[in-house]
């Protein structure tokens, strides 16, 4: 007999007799009922409380933000996609910048070692956010694949504001998850960080050293509490 | 720094060692109690018990459904292109990883954090083959550099302080000696990323293994995991059996309970979800994706409906954070790959009570653990029965059960359990002692060696009790209708 079949038929013929399953009950990690403002307000707490920087913009200017970044942290090399409106938009402003502009949607088996090596940052989308954790969440694309979250030096990351929800599970939930999972989904919160010299924490050890979170807003009106 | 071995069977003399070694004891206790408090912090607004409840149930109803869930989880990662190996014990899993490596005829592999794969020496075994095994998280990074072991589930280097880490990265890799912690961090970086390009496969643990959508989920903070299972063109997970759940819904509320748990974070910075090899059209990640699923003892815990409790942890580490033996002992002293209390009730049927005997007593069954136990595991009780087991009075469900039984202890425990149930016998016997206490020996061996001997009353409690009553004026013994 395979191992398989020996190690299922073990469990099936259980010696104590069959086991009954407990109802579980979900409230406890949804209905937290919390407004925009306050869902905002959380995610910016709690990502910047892991060294996660925060960037408003309004929706209409929010490549001149972006720009701002990339000279303040004098990025040289920027990593992006092309077909999302994200990235679409970011190459049209900064097709005159005094950066490099890396394409990604390529094997990465013909450029690691310039991707390793070569390029400052990554720019992606995101699919959302969650306010209870300070988490985004992502699931790359051919165009915006894997690697340019965590390979780069710094990741920099564009939420619509509207797009934070409560809690994780009801992420899961409201955009049904377990109907379609892609190769990879990813909840990211905050830079690469660690810990494990004597509890000293730590940051970039093998992921991003930063992590910045350019939150684009729809209304004029939550400009005001910016 | 010296090299040194650690077993089960020395837990006596590692312990003493290790309570002997002031930078061991210094270093755990400041970690230990740094991780208590931020534990508790990050419940601060959570009806934790609400929590753990659904967690012990989420793990409960996994259980009650093993054997379908892992077939569930087969056929979803086989239709989305995840190649299923399943293993009796380490050994048989060793022999698969290093199957898969040298079908791809793998030099190097690069390894996130994996329990499991400690727990099978998988290193060693890849190492014989002629396959370099190299561990990427820092902690695992250090330790291995170190020639050690793991000390902590989590955190694998809290052993060591900052100077020993200095030390060991300027003596094996040839950086400065410093107290610089993001020169040191920096350093295992830019080390550890051109073995990530190197890298033939990668091998990483799973912490949650969804049926529904045949999913792998990894949690970390570092970023290793995400590179370890994302740039080598081959990605191999290896996990236990029990580390399955049902639905991708009972993700969340476990991983809310890991982490703030394990190391007091309301959330690691990654949370990775794997649920297929690159697709067509995809630009990175790995060409094949393997999961190896071993059972090693788990089926066998799984036969007894208190033994199985054990399967429900989910690898957090609480328990030892808060056991204050552990706490004074550290990781290395149990000789197990799980020390502390999850340890104590696990290695138990990985290694059989022979090699582990002393582990269930290593605790004042103080309850501490299990009080935090996310998943509400209730260890003590295990323990107990452990103990149980070992001097064969147990169910014999256990490999080993029976190992610590000795006659004069079966026979001593029998008598007075005839004596505590035959009161003529007790009192006349108790009063005996009382009359004869001057022939009392002061040395008790281990017992007298931090302690005073017990010295028998003169006279016993019941006859004190007795005397006091009638003493008392109009002084008699209350009837059973009064005490009520």
């Amino acid at each position: 007999m395979s191992a398989r079949d020996t190690i299922l038929n073990r469990l099936r013929e259980r010696a104590d007799g069959p086991l009954t399953a407990p109802e579980c009950d979900f409230a406890v990690v949804t209905d937290r009922g919390w407004g925009l403002d306050e869902r905002l307000a959380r995610f910016e707490r709690w990502i910047t409380s892991v060294h996660g920087e925060v960037i408003h913009a309004p929706w209409e200017t929010w490549t001149e933000a972006l720009a701002q970044v990339l000279t303040r942290k004098g990025i040289r090399t920027l990593a992006l996609g092309r077909e999302h409106p994200v990235a679409a938009e970011a190459r049209r402003a900064l097709a005159d910048a005094d950066l490099e502009l890396v394409d990604v949607d390529r094997d990465i088996e013909g450029w690691q070692q310039e991707q390793f090596e070569c390029v400052d940052a990554g720019l992606t989308s995101v699919r959302g956010a969650v306010a209870e954790t300070g988490s985004l969440w992502l699931w790359p694309t051919p165009d915006e694949p894997r690697l340019i979250s965590l390979v780069p030096s710094i990741h920099i990351a564009v939420l619509d504001a509207e797009t934070i929800e409560d809690t994780f599970f009801d992420v899961v939930e409201r955009h049904g998850w377990a109907r379609e999972m892609p190769t990879n989904a990813l909840l990211i919160s905050g830079p690469s960080k660690t810990a494990d010299i004597e509890q000293t924490l730590a940051y970039g050890v093998h992921g991003p050293r930063e992590l910045v979170v350019l939150v684009r807003h729809v209304d004029a009106d939550t400009e005001k509490s910016l | 720094m010296s090299v040194q071995t650690y077993t089960p069977r020395e837990f006596h003399r590692q312990a003493h060692d290790a309570l002997g070694n002031p930078q061991i004891r210094g270093n755990f206790r400041k970690a230990m109690d740094g991780l208590m408090t931020k534990r508790r912090d990050s419940f601060g607004d959570w009806d934790l018990e609400t929590l753990r409840e659904l967690g012990a149930n989420i793990r409960l109803r996994a259980l009650a459904k093993l054997p379908d869930l892992l077939e569930r989880l087969e056929a979803n990662c086989q239709a989305n292109g995840i190649r299923v190996h399943w293993a009796e014990d380490g050994e048989e899993a060793c022999r698969i990883i290093r199957e898969i490596c040298q079908a791809h005829e793998a030099r190097s592999v690069i390894k996130g954090k994996s329990m499991v794969s400690e727990e099978m020496h998988l290193n060693a075994h890849l190492e014989a083959a002629g396959i370099e095994a190299l561990e990427s998280d820092l902690g695992e990074y250090l330790v291995q550099l170190n020639e050690q072991t793991p000390s902590h589930i989590i955190m694998p280097a809290i052993h060591l302080n900052t100077d020993e880490i200095s030390e060991i990265l300027h003596e094996k890799t040839g950086t400065e000696r410093t107290r610089d912690v993001d020169y040191m961090t920096a350093a295992a970086r830019q080390q550890l990323r051109e073995r990530f390009m190197a890298a033939d496969v990668g091998i990483s643990g799973v912490n949650f293994a969804v049926a529904e959508t045949g999913t792998l989920c990894l949690v970390e903070n570092e970023g290793n995991g995400r590179m370890t299972t994302t740039v080598p063109p081959v990605h191999i997970a290896v996990t236990g059996i029990e580390k399955v759940v049902e639905h991708l819904r009972d993700v969340p509320p476990l991983y809310a309970l890991l982490t703030r748990s394990a190391t007091g974070q309301h959330v690691t910075t990654y949370f990775n979800m794997i649920s297929s090899p690159r697709k067509e059209g995809e630009h990175d990640g790995p060409k094949e994706v393997h999961l190896v699923l071993v059972d090693s003892g788990r089926s066998r815990i799984y036969q007894d409906d208190e033994l199985l409790d054990t399967l429900r942890c989910i690898r957090c580490g609480a328990c030892m954070n808060h056991c204050p033996v552990y706490t004074r002992v550290g990781g290395h002293a149990y000789g197990t790959t799980y020390p502390g209390p999850i340890g104590s009730i696990l290695s138990p049927h990985m290694m059989g009570l022979e090699e582990t005997r002393d582990l269930p007593t290593a605790s004042s069954l103080c309850g501490a653990c299990g009080e935090v136990c996310p998943v509400k595991i209730p260890i003590p009780d295990l323990l107990v029965r452990l103990r149980r087991e070992a001097v064969g009075e147990g169910r014999g469900n256990v490999p080993g059960a029976g190992v610590k039984r000795t006659r004069k202890e079966a026979a001593a425990w029998k008598s007075y359990q005839w004596l505590a149930t035959h009161p003529g016998a007790w009192r006349s016997g108790t009063a005996v002692v009382g009359r004869l206490k001057a022939l009392m020996p002061a040395k008790l061996g281990a017992w007298t060696e931090y302690r005073t001997a017990p010295e028998p009353a003169g006279r016993t409690l019941h006859a004190l009790v007795k005397q006091h009553q009638a003493d008392k004026p109009g002084g008699r013994t209350p009837d059973k209708e009064e005490r009520r």
